[in-house]
């Protein structure tokens, strides 16, 4: 693996790694500051200064910040299962923090879905289609 | 109107994702993460074409899903997700002219499976 190899791939995990994370506390801290109930339009906007749901917005933004970042190197299908990781993690999420029971077609679905994030991301290249003065790697 | 709300879904996220893949390929890598080249970078950005065109797709999504949520429940909705990522593969071959190995294709044929499986 040449040094130019090496450093796209440790860029590319340690984004992922941000898009993934701010993705899953985003949603899970919007979740967490979301009233039961919001009759009008107007609750909605007011849900979003509650401090929970505040810091879930916050963190999505980062997320879609992160994800662009990540996309001006990275191929737009490496990003897509690479970053599916995180549908793993709020299954867990729920198992260890609300204590839900996983069943056995949501078990199954995660083991799909990590043997694809390590199929793309351990097997293929971070990025295949650039400039032609840049070589493909 | 489901099936026109989950197609207006699905279409506006496929086009907005391929137009954030085109424009930051344009924009070219980021490679200073200082805080005053992440505004500059930002402010170059909100001029890029794509990247405008594809905030204004994401909007088009949100609303649609907002609205899906309205008429049906969300374990209708999540999946549809699955149905994107076989979208954007596609495009990201055709469109975005990126070299898709049978490896990624496999990875991403897993992938639809699995987060199907794990969102119905």
């Amino acid at each position: 693996m040449s040094s130019e190899t090496a450093r796209l791939r440790f860029k590319t995990w340690t984004c992922a790694t941000v898009v993934v994370l701010s993705n899953v506390f985003g949603n899970l801290f919007l979740k967490r500051g979301m009233p039961a109930d919001l009759p009008t339009p107007l609750a909605y906007v007011a849900a979003l200064f509650r401090p929970w749901a505040a810091l879930g917005v916050i963190l999505l933004i980062a997320w879609m910040l992160s994800r662009m970042t990540l996309l001006s190197w990275a191929d737009l299908s490496y990003v897509l299962p690479v970053t599916s990781i995180g549908y793993v993690l709020v299954a867990l999420e729920g198992k260890l923090l609300l204590h839900e029971e996983i069943s056995l077609k949501r078990w199954a679905g995660i083991v799909l879905i990590m043997a694809g994030v390590a199929l793309v991301g351990g097997g293929t290249a971070v990025q295949t289609a650039r400039r032609a003065e840049e070589p493909a790697r | 109107m489901k099936l026109l709300l989950l197609a207006i879904i699905v279409a506006a996220t496929a086009v907005g994702e391929v137009l954030a893949a085109m424009g930051m390929r344009r924009h070219g890598e980021i490679r200073d993460f200082r805080p005053g080249a992440l505004r500059r970078a930002a402010g170059v950005l909100t001029r890029n074409r794509f990247v405008i065109g594809y905030v204004a797709a994401m909007a088009v999504s949100f609303f649609a899903f907002m609205r899906l949520l309205t008429v049906s429940n969300l374990s209708y909705a999540v999946p549809v997700t699955a149905v994107t990522y076989a979208l954007e593969t596609v495009m990201a071959k055709y469109v975005l002219k990126e070299r898709v190995n049978w490896l990624r294709w496999a990875g991403a044929a897993l992938v639809i499976c699995g987060v199907a499986l794990v969102s119905l």
